[in-house]
């Protein structure tokens, strides 16, 4: 038995399908049969992900819709229209929360409906390593758009493709505030004395690629600050590249010197070295080993990601490879701990809520079993803190807090969502935990004095939270 | 695991549950002094400069051309935002006051969450992450503190009170109550799991003392809600709660607590983003002051930000990431109604890097002179386990 033997100390050095299902899918399913070997869990990269999320430019309410509908609140204050102006600007709100929730709940039928969740563990991945959130309300819904756009079709690509997309997404050039930054002596800038906004390139170079401690300068963040100049986003033309505000002259970022010509591809071309720098490789090898395997992975395997994005120039599916193929990927002990939203979704496969099931959740429902408990948590859906996203260190979401939100879940939530009631905790301990399952949990889930307890605590214990 | 071998474990833990002294009241109340500290961190690097304004200052104006309007006056060099007017009571009073051009040692990147690390390690930390925060260490340096002297509010677990010292984190949102039964086999599969263990032991610790406090404080609620400062605090907002959960805590057992305001990045539009923030501060500061009653004047609260922003404007109406910055404080034990620190001036050869107000002190001396003051913490602590490498120097005199 897997538990078993890590306890033993005798470590698995072969691939090992409840690990891969656990490791680096989104969990055991009662409909789902595990992986047999490396070449399965690839595959999974490749599958089609259904359950549509529009893009932003298909996503409704627009920002536009509510600016119009805002204005025209404004007008109507006073006049014999203001109620319906009110009433029509509550619509374009209560529209954009619907389309919020629908956004959640196609994301989690994808970890939920897979014969893995591979794909949707990489898709909350980079989500997470290059974090948008909203600026205000009127963009609330539209972060599962960005990532749907310029993440999703990257994730068997390649980094720079990804990086690009990203940087010239609407909602990253409004939310690192790049849409409004002007080269002092640009057309714009000169006319509006509007100046410079580091924002997205500190963040480009510090979370994005090189990561924090990288080699690089407050002279290359101003420098690139000046080079992204001209990427703007406006409501009615969307994401351009704008000439009049782009910094005339020569831009030096990590001791390249781009001639200013002034254009979209110049821009491109720098980013696209960023992307080859060595120290993005490391980077991103150390951010995807810290998140599938350890929150401290060893060097060995990190280097050798990181070869592997360098040899192949960023090919994504070749460094997934380089780290199923490691031996640690199979031989480190599950120490991690699922993040609220993995410990929730994990949980409803493993309860074997059908992906449909999940869309059709009530708004209401949504808010009371997921919202609200992943708020509790500490992870409020799409508003982490900052741009850095969510804490990669496992310990810091094991708080007594945290860990009541957890329990409270598990013994509640389960109830309420699955319409046929939920199931045998002594049969349940083997659908969740399968080689997993120790003596203490199988006990316990026996002995509990009403299903949804037994059940509940199957899904509070250490070996279904942990991974 | 055999049945009997179950029971027998569950009765162990019966057992210890019961000879706890977190069980008991009494020793609930021992605690090793009686005064409060708040800690309040802003994150999100809050401009200085247009909170405490330097209208005395001759460069003042030309650099701030369009976020100047609204000052209140306080020290006729000093102007006060006008977003935080509800609390021109208490600068009157003495219970309120701030600290201009003073920063951690952290230069140069200006990076949010490398600058929050070290507001809240209090130490740059040479060559690997501090793991651990300045208050947690405080908290190892005194003996006699227990799971509930110390308290981190709110959905966030903040390094300042991480580390090896006990400490209760909560967030008014959360709850736990479980049958006997089922809190015992969860003692049981946690039990191997030193993590797991200690975080659910102390939840349903905290859930109970909670659910304690929220019986015997209703009619602490009303006499809070009679407080006729309470009036400019309108907000039901999550920052109000959490005020009102700290000030519940802090009237009980708890000596130190900790939570965060959020929203003072304020790149863009600066007058309307940081008159919000602002307005979240007014209403945490006198929603704890009213909640802890007689106790706010043993009370003392810092608001404190990871790095000022740049002396001038931004082509947006807003501020970038820069070095000097203020530190607010209030509290019925502290000395206010003053703008504490040297003053470097605004000319461009008296900035830092021609770009930021320059910093005059660590900011980390004046939490060290309240500890120190207030709580009897010994100065070779502070300059070494507590604040690594900060010189205390001169006493400012913040205590009063």
């Amino acid at each position: 038995m897997l538990g078993a033997c890590f306890v033993s100390g005798i470590f698995l050095m072969a691939f090992d399908p409840t690990l891969a299902a656990v490791r680096f899918g989104s969990g055991l399913s009662p409909r789902h049969d595990l992986p047999q070997d490396v070449g399965a869990v690839l595959a999974d990269v490749q599958r089609p992900f259904g359950f549509d999320i529009p893009g932003f430019d298909e996503a409704r309410p627009t920002i536009r819709d509510f600016q119009i509908a805002g204005s025209a609140r404004r007008k109507a204050e006073g006049t014999d229209d203001e109620a319906r102006a009110k009433q029509a600007y509550r619509d374009v709100r209560t529209a954009a929360n619907i389309a919020h929730n629908d956004a959640l709940q196609a994301t989690m039928a994808r970890h939920i409906a897979g014969p893995l969740g591979f794909k949707a563990r990489l898709a909350s991945f980079w989500a997470d390593h290059f974090t948008v959130k909203l600026r205000n309300s009127t963009q609330t819904h539209l972060v599962t758009p960005f990532v749907e756009d310029a993440i999703v079709p990257h994730l068997d690509g390649n980094f720079r493709d990804m990086l690009r997309a990203v940087v010239i997404h609407p909602m990253m050039l409004l939310y690192l505030q790049q849409a409004q930054s002007a080269g002092p002596n640009s057309v714009v800038g000169q006319r509006r004395r509007r100046g410079i906004n580091e924002n997205l390139a500190r963040e480009l170079l510090e979370l994005h690629t090189l990561g924090a401690g990288g080699p690089y300068t407050q002279s290359d963040v101003r420098q690139l600050a000046e080079l992204l100049t001209g990427l703007t986003y406006t409501t009615k033309q969307g994401f351009f590249f704008h000439k009049r505000m782009a910094e005339p002259g020569a831009e030096t970022v990590l001791g390249v010197t781009y001639d200013r010509v002034d254009s979209l591809a110049n821009i491109l071309t720098a980013i696209d070295d960023i992307a080859d720098h060595p120290q993005t490789a490391r980077h991103i090898a150390f951010k995807l080993a810290q998140d599938f395997i350890a929150d401290d992975p060893p060097a060995a395997m990190v280097d050798a990601m990181a070869a592997v994005y360098q040899r192949s120039g960023g090919d994504l599916l070749a460094v997934y490879s380089a780290m199923l193929d490691h031996p640690t990927a199979w031989d480190m002990p599950l120490r991690k701990i699922k993040t609220p939203f993995r410990f929730i979704t994990s949980g409803l496969r493993a309860l074997g809520m059908t992906s449909s099931e999940v869309v059709a959740l009530t708004d209401p429902m949504i808010r009371n079993t997921i919202v609200r408990p992943l708020r509790v948590m500490g992870q409020p859906w799409e508003r982490p803190a900052g741009p850095d996203g969510w804490p990669e260190i496992s310990e810091t979401w094991i708080s007594p807090q945290g860990m009541a939100g957890r329990i409270t879940w598990a013994m509640q939530a389960p109830r309420r969502l699955l319409q046929g009631g939920v199931p045998d905790p002594r049969d349940f301990v083997q659908t969740a935990l399968g080689a997993l399952a120790t003596q203490d949990v199988i006990f316990a889930a026996s002995s509990a004095e009403i299903r949804e307890e037994g059940v509940g605590l199957v899904l509070s214990a250490p070996a279904f939270q942990r991974s | 695991m055999e049945r009997r071998q179950f029971l027998t474990r569950v009765a162990a833990l019966g057992c210890s549950a019961a000879a706890s002294p977190l069980f008991t009241p009494v020793a609930l109340a021992a605690a090793p002094w009686d005064t409060r500290l708040v800690v309040i961190i802003l994150r999100g690097a809050m401009d200085g400069l247009d909170v405490f304004r330097p209208v005395g200052d001759p460069h003042y104006a030309a650099l701030r051309p369009t976020l100047r309007q609204g000052t209140l006056d306080l020290t006729g060099f000093f102007g006060m935002h006008s977003a935080l007017s509800p609390l021109m009571p208490l600068w009157n009073r003495g219970e309120m006051g701030a600290v201009h051009a003073v920063s951690t040692p952290y230069r140069d990147k200006r990076s949010h969450f490398d600058g929050q690390d070290i507001l809240e390690a209090g130490s740059i930390g040479d060559n690997e992450p501090i793991r651990d925060g300045w208050l947690n260490r405080m908290l190892q340096t005194v003996p006699g503190v227990t799971g509930e002297t110390a308290f981190a509010i709110g959905r966030d677990q903040p390094l300042i009170m991480t580390g090896d010292a006990p400490a209760a984190r909560w967030s008014p949102e959360a709850e736990l109550s479980l049958s006997p039964q089922a809190e015992r086999l969860l003692s049981l599969i946690h039990a191997d799991d030193p993590l797991f263990q200690s975080a659910s032991a102390d939840a349903m610790r905290i859930a109970q003392s909670v659910e304690m406090a929220a019986q015997m404080g209703a009619a602490a609620n009303d006499e809070m809600m009679a407080d006729p400062m309470m009036a400019a605090v309108r907000s039901s907002a999550e920052h109000v709660k959490l005020a009102e959960f700290a000030a519940a805590r802090l009237r009980e057992d708890t000596r130190i607590a900790s939570f965060s305001v959020t929203g003072w990045d304020t790149h863009l539009n600066q007058k309307g983003g940081l008159r919000n923030a602002l307005g979240r501060l007014s209403d945490t500061i006198l929603t704890l002051r009213a909640g802890l009653g007689p106790v706010w004047d043993n009370t003392a609260v810092l608001c404190l930000t990871e790095f000022g922003r740049t002396a001038a404007e931004n082509g947006t109406q807003g501020t970038n990431h820069g070095t000097g910055g203020a530190m607010i404080y209030a509290g019925g034990a502290l000395n206010g109604g003053r703008i504490l620190g040297d003053w470097p001036g605004l000319a461009e050869a008296d900035l830092y890097n021609r770009r930021d107000l320059l910093p005059t002190r660590d900011v980390r001396a004046y939490p060290a002179w309240v500890m120190h003051s207030l709580m009897g913490v010994k100065r070779r602590a502070i300059e070494t386990a507590i604040f690594p490498g900060l010189v205390m120097g001169t006493n400012p005199r913040i205590v009063g």
